[in-house]
C-alpha cells in the first residue's frame, strides 16, 4: 500500500468543478503523475498526483475536508 | 548570478523588509511576513537586513543556480535538499553551479526564506524590491514566481564576507505551534462590542481558518455581537460597519460579528469595517507563522506593554545576531 499525502494545507476536492466527474474513484486504476484530486488554499487550487502505479484503494478524507501537510488523503495498492 | 525557477512552489515571491511611506495612497507595506526569520537568513549569508529574499509559501519551489552560491533557508521547518540530498535548515549552505535547491512537505507553520548571499537583485519599485501581488508591482515583474523565470542575484556585499557561525542555535529560532497567544491593543472601536462579545474576542478559541494570505487571515470561533445602533450617515447598515477609515497593519476587524480577520502586510488601507483592536508589531511575525488550523487566543495588552514586547524582540534579534558572531 502507497499513501498519498497533502503536502499542503487547504480544502480537499475530489472533483475539478462542480457538477464535474471525480478525477478517481475506489478501484480505479491509477497510473504514475495521475491527478487524483486538489487543493484549495489562498485561492489557488493545486493538483494531487500519484507518484506511484496501483488500484485506489481508499479515500482517507472527504470531499470539502480540511488537510494538514503530511496528511494522508489516498491509498493506493501498488501494482 | 541567476536562479533558474524549474517549478514555482505555490506562492513564492520576492521580500524585503517592506515599502512603507505609501500607505496613505493605498500602496500597502509588503514584504516578508516573518520578518524575524527572513533577517536572520540574510544574516546567515553575510547580507544585511535590507537584502532580498525569497519567501515560500507551503509548497517550495525547485530551482538550480547558474553560479557558485551561498545560501541559507530559514522560517517554517521543512526539508531543504541540495541535488536531492538533505541539508540542515537555519545554515549556512554552499551550492555549485548546476546545483538543484528543492524542498519536501512543511512541517509545520506556513512561509520559510531562502536567503542568497547579495540579495535577489530585481529593481526597487517605491524604495522596495517586495513583491505586491495584487498592485502587480515590485518583486520579479510584479508577480509570484513561476517556471522558466530567471531570478537575478546580486554581488556578494564587502568581498563575500559571512558571520563566524554558520548556523542559528535552536534557541533563537522561532517555535512553530498549533496554538499561538497573540496580543493585541484594543481599539479605536473595542466599545462598539457588547459585554459578551469583547468577551468572547478575549476569551474564546478562534481557529485560522484555510482563507489566510498575505492580505489577512480569517478565524472561526465564538463570534461576537456588535451593540444595536442606528447607523450613521456613510456607514453600511451592519453594526460592523463604520463610516471608512484609515486601517492600522495589524488591526481586527470582525465583518458581521463572525469571523475576525487580522490585517497583514498586503492588506488594503482603509475601509468601513470597525477595529477592534490591533495586534502588536511584535506578534505580527508569529500571526504570519499560523498555518490553518492554529488554536489562538487573543490577549490584550497596553500600549506600555507592546512597547516592551518591540523592544523585547528587538533585543532578542541582537542577541541572535550575536550568537552568529554579528555586532549589532
Amino acid at each position: 500500500m502507497a499513501n498519498i499525502v497533502s503536502p499542503l494545507p487547504g480544502v480537499f476536492y475530489r472533483k475539478p468543478g462542480p457538477g464535474k466527474p471525480p478525477f478517481a474513484n475506489e478501484g480505479d486504476t491509477i497510473e504514475v503523475g495521475q491527478t487524483v484530486g486538489i487543493i484549495e488554499i489562498m485561492k489557488q487550487f493545486t493538483e494531487i498526483q500519484s507518484d506511484v502505479a496501483g488500484t485506489l484503494e481508499s479515500f482517507k478524507v472527504n470531499e470539502g475536508e480540511m488537510v494538514n501537510p503530511g496528511d494522508t488523503i489516498i491509498v493506493i495498492r501498488e501494482g | 548570478m541567476a536562479f533558474d525557477i524549474k517549478s514555482p512552489g505555490l506562492a513564492t515571491t520576492v521580500q524585503d523588509q517592506g515599502r512603507t511611506g505609501h500607505y496613505n495612497v493605498g500602496i500597502p507595506q509588503s514584504g516578508s511576513l516573518d520578518q524575524y526569520s527572513a533577517e536572520l537568513g540574510n544574516a546567515l549569508v553575510g547580507n544585511t537586513a535590507k537584502e532580498a529574499v525569497l519567501e515560500c509559501t507551503y509548497l517550495g519551489p525547485a530551482l538550480t543556480t547558474d553560479q557558485d552560491a551561498v545560501l541559507a533557508v530559514t522560517g517554517a521547518p521543512v526539508e531543504v535538499k541540495v541535488n536531492g540530498e538533505p541539508r540542515p535548515q537555519w545554515t549556512r549552505l554552499q551550492l555549485k553551479a548546476g546545483d538543484e535547491l528543492s524542498f519536501g512537505v512543511i512541517q509545520g507553520g506556513t512561509r520559510y526564506y531562502i536567503a542568497v548571499q547579495g540579495g535577489i537583485d530585481v529593481p526597487e519599485v517605491l524604495g522596495s524590491r517586495s513583491t505586491y501581488s495584487l498592485g502587480a508591482i515590485g518583486g520579479f515583474h510584479g508577480r509570484k514566481l513561476e517556471a522558466g523565470d530567471r531570478v537575478p542575484v546580486g554581488s556578494p556585499l564587502d568581498g563575500g564576507a559571512v558571520p563566524d557561525v554558520d548556523t542559528v542555535p535552536e534557541e533563537f529560532r522561532p517555535v512553530f505551534a498549533k496554538e499561538q497567544t497573540v496580543r493585541i491593543v484594543l481599539g479605536l472601536y473595542d466599545h462598539r462590542l457588547t459585554d459578551e462579545g469583547l468577551d468572547n474576542l478575549l476569551h474564546g478559541e478562534w481557529k485560522v481558518t484555510p482563507v489566510a494570505d498575505r492580505m489577512g487571515l480569517r478565524y472561526s470561533g465564538p463570534g461576537v455581537k456588535w451593540k444595536e445602533r442606528e447607523q450613521p450617515f456613510g456607514a453600511g447598515s451592519d453594526p460592523s460597519n463604520i463610516v471608512d477609515a484609515g486601517y492600522a497593519v495589524g488591526s481586527i476587524q470582525i465583518p458581521g460579528g463572525t469571523q475576525p480577520i487580522i490585517l497583514h502586510r498586503d492588506a488594503v488601507s482603509g475601509g468601513g469595517y470597525a477595529m477592534v483592536g490591533t495586534v502588536i508589531s511584535a506578534d505580527m511575525d508569529l500571526v504570519a507563522r499560523a498555518a490553518p488550523g492554529t488554536s489562538t487566543k487573543f490577549v490584550a495588552v497596553s500600549m506600555d506593554e507592546a512597547l516592551a514586547a518591540r523592544k523585547e524582540l528587538a533585543e532578542r534579534k541582537n542577541n541572535a545576531r550575536a550568537a552568529l558572531g554579528l555586532s549589532g
